[in-house]
């Protein structure tokens, strides 16, 4: 799984506005595609590892977890550029991808959802003159990091039931048969949520 | 977040004596009737309700806190109608569902406990004081900032309860608590339930969490067939199925 839940932390990166965090995030991304060289690319990666490791005592493990899920990605854009542009390009692609995950990653494991959520819904709050409710927004972005653990991990359930009676696992046949039932999992646990929410007195009128 | 503000003139009219009161109470899905012709008033400390697969007592627990509104007749809780105060109602009846991923919608455990709150607008600093003081009751307190996706079945269940007992409501409705767990988190949860100071309506396949229960309601068809203490209605319970 690839997200990255908070790991609290007395750091100075803990302790830093979640908006601040989000700010430097976009800063960091907006850097390494205007200036799309392996110095500038290697060197983000590098102080984001810093940061992260050194400065916000993350765990290493949990770094190299994010490595492990887009290294597949990384490693296929090194490959494409090779044979398509130059090794050069490709690297420095690979670098930038796996330096912005990171750096995502860190954000993540230092900052309280609800810390996020609030800034998402200050940001939305313009969006009120339009009729939004900045606080729905926020609501939704915190059930999308709760509740993509829990699908994954029905998939799970569903390829293993499968899996346990002799159905194929891979392939286009199993996606299809794993959609399905997933679909209908996730809607019925879709309707329970939601009653969830009412009696917890959420205004999902 | 906030999504709401709480209470209500409700509250200025709400009479706790006359606990959960039914009224000529059916509802129905679509063409096919799930309860039917239910008068009944809930005034005990514990109550259990039984019944089959398919008998309407999950419907029949959704009406207690106005989660469903009765198609026929009303549900008053305390004298409010869930029909028209299903806010202030909410306030006053807890709800724990059978799956508890469906019942915690935060990704870590704290922030879960503390979303009712939000919703009743408690202020952030007495909102942590209070979430605290419910994972350290229920021995959650370690896992305060831990993922939820990652506690055990048992683990959950406990967070889901701490999530609406953190909320102070007078009475709690639990529906089915125990069916997704072992042995030693059923004991656990059922001793909570014994030991919970809040009025509680138990849904149940698990007789014996029955034990000590003030009265049980068996349901079938969409009636309550049998309404006494727990040994007469569990034994017209193991008659009603015994042929099925």
């Amino acid at each position: 799984m690839t997200l990255a839940l908070y790991v609290p932390g007395p750091s100075p990166v803990h302790r830093t506005p979640a908006g601040v965090k989000l700010l430097a995030l976009l800063v960091l991304g907006v850097v390494v595609f205007v200036v799309p060289t392996l110095p500038v690319a290697a060197g983000v990666l590098v102080g984001v590892v810093l940061v992260g490791l050194v400065v916000a005592r993350l765990p290493g493990r949990l770094l190299v977890r994010q490595v492990r899920v887009v290294a597949v990605w990384a490693v296929a854009i090194l490959v494409f550029h090779a044979l398509a542009t130059d090794l050069l390009t490709g690297l420095t692609t690979a670098v930038r991808l796996v330096a912005l995950v990171l750096a995502a990653a860190v954000v993540t494991a230092t900052t309280r959802v609800t810390a996020l959520v609030a800034v998402v819904e200050r940001l939305c709050a313009p969006l009120r003159l339009v009729g939004v409710r900045p606080a729905r927004i926020g609501l939704a972005v915190a059930m999308a990091l709760r509740f993509v653990p829990l699908v994954a991990e029905r998939a799970d359930r569903i390829r293993e039931a499968q899996a346990a009676r002799g159905g194929r696992v891979r392939g286009p046949r199993a996606l299809v048969l794993l959609v399905v039932p997933l679909l209908v999992s996730v809607l019925q646990l879709a309707h329970t949520v939601g009653e969830a929410l009412d009696a917890r007195g959420a205004d999902t009128a | 977040m906030r999504l709401r503000r709480g209470p209500a003139a409700a509250a200025a009219v709400a009479d706790p004596s006359r606990g959960i009161e039914l009224q000529g109470v059916g509802h129905t899905y679509g063409e096919r009737t799930v309860l039917t012709g239910l008068d009944l008033r809930l005034t005990e400390q514990r109550i259990g309700v039984v019944g089959t697969n398919g008998s309407g007592k999950s419907t029949f627990a959704r009406l207690l806190n106005g989660l469903v509104v009765p198609a026929v007749g009303s549900v008053l809780v305390d004298g409010l109608d869930t029909a028209t105060a299903a806010r202030e109602v909410r306030r006053r009846v807890g709800f724990v569902f059978q799956d508890p991923d469906a019942q915690i919608v935060h990704p870590t455990v704290a922030e879960d406990v503390g979303y009712g709150l939000e919703n009743q607008g408690v202020p952030a600093a007495e909102r942590a004081e209070r979430v605290a003081e419910v994972l350290d009751r229920y021995g959650l307190a370690g896992h305060a900032d831990h993922p939820a996706h990652l506690l055990s079945g048992g683990q959950k269940q406990l967070l889901a309860i701490a999530g609406v007992l953190v909320m102070r409501p007078a009475r709690i409705v639990f529906d089915e608590p125990t069916t997704l767990l072992d042995l030693v988190n059923t004991r656990r949860i059922a001793r909570l339930v014994e030991g919970l100071e809040q009025a509680v309506v138990v849904v149940t396949h698990d007789l014996a969490l029955l034990d000590g229960f003030d009265r049980v309601l068996v349901v079938d068809g969409g009636r309550v067939v049998a309404d006494d203490r727990p040994a007469p209605a569990v034994a017209a319970y193991r008659a009603l199925v015994a042929d099925r």
